[in-house]
């Protein structure tokens, strides 16, 4: 799957986008941020306040139980601040 | 009606934008715009505005739509500058047109309130100092979103 990440979640991660393929016990958003935050101590830092990440799961936003599979465009970032 | 939206560095013309909206059209009664610009809080040097490219025009295109079943809208353009913004440069338009003045101006104010919460887009201030942040989102924001929503 691919991984977007945007704002301060992009610098801190290191990277704007990754392809990925975690494990199949990896299910949901929620899973996968787990499973990305042990990938560096960038994707760590990046995911250590979890309340102040926002996803997207094939560009809507998503919420942590959303489903994600092999396939799917994920994205990661901060509450938006447009307009 | 289709909806015009546009994400550009390029920055907007809003006379010829209300021009392209009621070219050729008799049946336009009000013309509501908002036009947000990036204010110079705190010696702000520059605004650097980020998007997500293709959520974006998505995320927008849905708000338009729940405007247009909302209201009985004539035109609609909406139009967001991303990159590098100097305090006084225009960043967002929204632009609408109805047969009457009240479907124009609620609608404005509902797709600006929309805008400012359900578009994937982030600020990061430069500050002449040198010293950058990232604007971080407002409960006021969120508060002006919600009261679009019956309770």
């Amino acid at each position: 799957m691919r991984v977007l990440y945007f704002a301060w979640v992009r610098q801190r991660v290191g990277v704007a986008e990754e392809e990925v393929s975690p494990p199949p016990e990896v299910r949901d958003v929620a899973g996968l941020i787990d499973w990305l935050a042990g990938r560096s101590p960038g994707h760590a830092e990046a995911f250590a306040n979890r309340p102040a990440i926002r996803a997207a799961v094939n560009q809507d936003f998503a919420g942590p139980g959303h489903p994600v599979a092999a396939g799917d465009e994920i994205a990661f970032f901060p509450p938006v601040t447009g307009g | 009606m289709t909806p015009r939206i546009a994400i550009q560095e390029a920055p907007f013309d809003l006379a010829a934008e209300t021009a392209r909206l009621t070219a050729g059209r008799r049946d336009v009664g009000g013309l509501a715009s908002f036009v947000g610009l990036c204010r110079a809080d705190d010696g702000l040097a520059a605004m650097v505005l980020e998007h997500y490219p293709g959520m974006t025009e998505r995320a927008i295109a849905r708000i338009a739509g729940e405007a247009a079943e909302r209201w009985p809208l004539l035109g609609l353009t909406v139009i967001h500058r991303v990159g590098r913004l100097e305090p006084g440069a225009p960043i967002v338009l929204v632009l609408t047109a109805s047969a009457h003045r009240t479907a124009a101006l609620e609608s404005c104010a509902f797709i600006i309130d929309w805008l400012k919460t359900g578009a994937p887009f982030w600020k990061r201030e430069e500050f002449a100092s040198g010293a950058e942040r990232w604007v971080e989102a407002k409960p006021a924001d969120d508060a002006a979103t919600a009261r679009w929503t019956p309770a």
